[in-house]
């Protein structure tokens, strides 16, 4: 297959950050965004990584993704929520690309499919950082991002490879799966639980989330409902790639940053200390549903995610409180 | 008689200022908060609102300078309860102690410290305006039985209801009052649990789609642990929501205050408890234990530097 020499990623968050400047170590690296002062900023000034990578790089940014180019990978690094904005937006262009989801939680593929026939890869990503500008983002977290292709496009291993290999090219932990799903639930189930329980008692990833000496500790809720999980992707016939409670075990010990003051905060909790929507339809609802469909019982995630919604919901209501 | 109220806040008051009416009762309070205590001594204690009255009666926050008393009836928030039993076990060393707090694992901890328990549930409400000063917000039913396996007789608890409904209470002694107080924790587990959770006030929380289900799937559990323990409940807590809902639409569940206010919540009493019963008797209960797990999770974010320093 052709090598991928120009890339774009729609969407430029802490994530899409993340991509696009290492990615344009080794590739042209072009950014979709919404807002037009985002796209100047990054023509005038690039895009700085600072953290666990130092680099400064050169970025083609634009809202109109005719302006872009052709480019052989498109990574829609948005937010689950804004994923059908972004693949409407690119709908009639960049022929000849690849597009990639990083999104949490499922079902972002089929919203991309319906906007046009690119071969889609499914990919989950660990790495994390902050986003201090429009122009600087720092990389926390050098944890790496998995990929496959989407069962429902053309995509195959191979380009799932060649992705792969240009992610490392750039700087960037990545492993190339024949098929993600083991390792996308995997990643689901321990989201579903932690993003929630995070954002409903407003605390970051902390070791408490793995005690289990009290009955009321919080390792207790978070295996409960992980097994509930486990239960689900069972009878969906996933053979998981990874424990979830291991990866809860792994992220709460402090061997990924040797700080022993570093806390994940996840995406959710974030979301819900600001009042946004978050993408808990897409983590914890996509394990409800999948749940309903297989006739598996889950009422710790199901109650997970109605909280969450109600939590939502209450910003937009009116009340004495 | 003597009767000391353990904790003389809002609820402790209502009590305190019923038995204060009654020229053969004397009536002692045992609260931690000096300016409180300093208030009822200078001016005796006053309630508004439903109740206009002011009432002599003495106040400490020092237990030993209480003299031993036939009855306590102790108030506090579920969290201190052990504390102020340990505090004030010798005035009751002959008497005994009736409960009037919210949830289920008081009256096992106060069985450790006297001789003789009374089980109690209460459904009055105020909150404290100033110091000394109690405001009477709703009133209602108090239903007390004796508490086995340390029970006080029934006569005694006859006495006790006896008295306070000759002070003006609205009170019921009972063989058996736990379907009462099961009856109004799983209410509370329900509705205090989700307005804590959801920061809405109680009918609109249940307003909000699928919170109402996990309401009701709480009070299933809830119900199936009663069952369990051989309690009939004296009403449906599913119909007592429906009925806040209707009657109370935008009361704040005093969880939601707490949790506002980041406060300690009574969770291990409610939705704590029920679990803890879960557990003893074998029947089920995941999301009143997941719900516990949140809330106490929610409080100790609150308690930042214990977890930013939590070893391995």
């Amino acid at each position: 297959m052709r090598e991928i020499k120009r890339i774009c990623v729609a969407g430029a968050g802490t994530i899409g950050s993340l991509f696009a400047g290492h990615l344009a170590t080794v590739a042209e690296s072009t950014v979709l965004v919404r807002r037009r002062e985002h796209a100047d900023d990054l023509n005038a000034s690039g895009l700085k990584v600072s953290g666990k990578s130092q680099i400064q790089s050169r970025i083609i940014a634009s809202t109109n993704p005719a302006d872009l180019g052709d480019v052989g990978l498109v990574i829609i690094a948005t937010k689950a929520t804004a994923v059908e904005a972004s693949a409407q937006a690119l709908q009639g262009h960049f022929p000849n690309a690849i597009v990639m989801t990083v999104q949490n939680g499922l079902g972002c593929e089929d919203v991309v499919a319906r906007y046009g026939d690119w071969p889609v890869l499914s990919a989950v990503t660990f790495m994390s950082g902050r986003r201090h500008s429009d122009t600087h983002v720092e990389y926390e977290l050098d944890t790496a991002t998995w990929l496959g292709p989407w069962a429902g496009s053309s995509a195959t291993f191979a380009q799932a490879q060649a992705v792969e290999s240009l992610l490392r090219r750039g700087g960037l932990k990545a492993q190339a799966f024949p098929d993600l799903l083991p390792a996308q639930w995997s990643k689901l189930i321990f989201n579903a639980v932690i993003n929630t329980v995070a954002a409903l008692s407003d605390l970051p990833h902390v070791k408490a989330f793995a005690l289990e000496n009290d009955p009321t500790d919080l390792g207790h809720l978070v295996r409960a409902a992980m097994a509930e999980g486990k239960r689900v992707a069972a009878a969906c016939g996933v053979e998981l790639y990874e424990d979830p409670w291991e990866m809860n075990l792994e992220a709460t010990s402090h061997g990924q940053t040797g700080n022993e003051d570093y806390a994940h905060a996840p995406s959710m909790l974030e979301d819900v200390r600001a009042r946004r929507a978050t993408e808990v339809d897409w983590i914890t609802g996509a394990i409800v549903r999948a749940a309903a469909q297989a006739g598996v019982p889950a009422p710790i995630n199901e109650t997970l995610y109605r909280l969450v919604k109600a939590r939502e919901a209450s910003w937009k209501l009116k009340h004495p409180t | 008689m003597k009767v000391c109220i353990i904790g003389c806040g809002a609820i402790g008051s209502l009590f305190a200022a019923h038995l204060g009416r009654l020229d053969d009762v004397e009536v002692w309070a045992y609260d931690p908060d000096q300016a409180h205590v300093n208030a009822i001594n200078q001016n005796g204690l006053r309630l508004t609102g439903l109740s206009d009255i002011v009432v002599r009666i003495k106040a400490s926050n020092d237990a030993s300078a209480i003299p031993p008393c036939e009855f306590g009836i102790i108030a506090v928030k579920t969290m201190h309860t052990r504390a102020a039993m340990q505090a004030t076990a010798a005035i009751f060393r002959d008497g005994a102690v009736c409960s009037v707090q919210n949830g289920i694992g008081n009256e096992e901890i106060i069985a450790e410290y006297v001789p003789r328990v009374i089980l109690g549930t209460t459904f009055p409400a105020g909150h404290i305006t100033a110091p000394g000063v109690v405001n009477h917000d709703t009133g209602g039913k108090t239903k007390m039985s004796p508490f086995p396996p340390k029970p006080a007789s029934m006569e005694e608890v006859r006495l006790l209801a006896d008295t306070l409904i000759r002070g003006g209470a609205d009170i019921e002694a009972m063989e058996d009052a736990r379907g009462a107080l099961w009856t109004k924790v799983i209410f509370n587990s329900a509705s205090n649990a989700m307005g804590a959770l959801t920061r809405l006030p109680h009918g609109v929380a249940c307003d909000q789609p699928g919170v109402r289900r996990v309401m009701r799937e709480l009070v299933a559990e809830g119900k199936a642990v009663a069952q369990a323990l051989g309690i009939t409940l004296d009403s449906d807590p599913d119909a007592l929501i429906d009925y806040g809902r209707e009657k109370a639409y935008q009361h704040p569940p005093s969880m939601l205050s707490d949790v506002l206010n980041k406060r300690p919540t009574e969770v291990d009493a409610l939705n704590g408890g029920i679990a803890a019963f879960g557990r003893q008797t074998g029947v089920p209960t995941p999301l009143n234990a997941a719900i516990t797990d949140i809330i106490k999770g929610l409080e100790y974010s609150w308690r930042e530097a214990e977890w930013r320093n939590l070893k391995p």
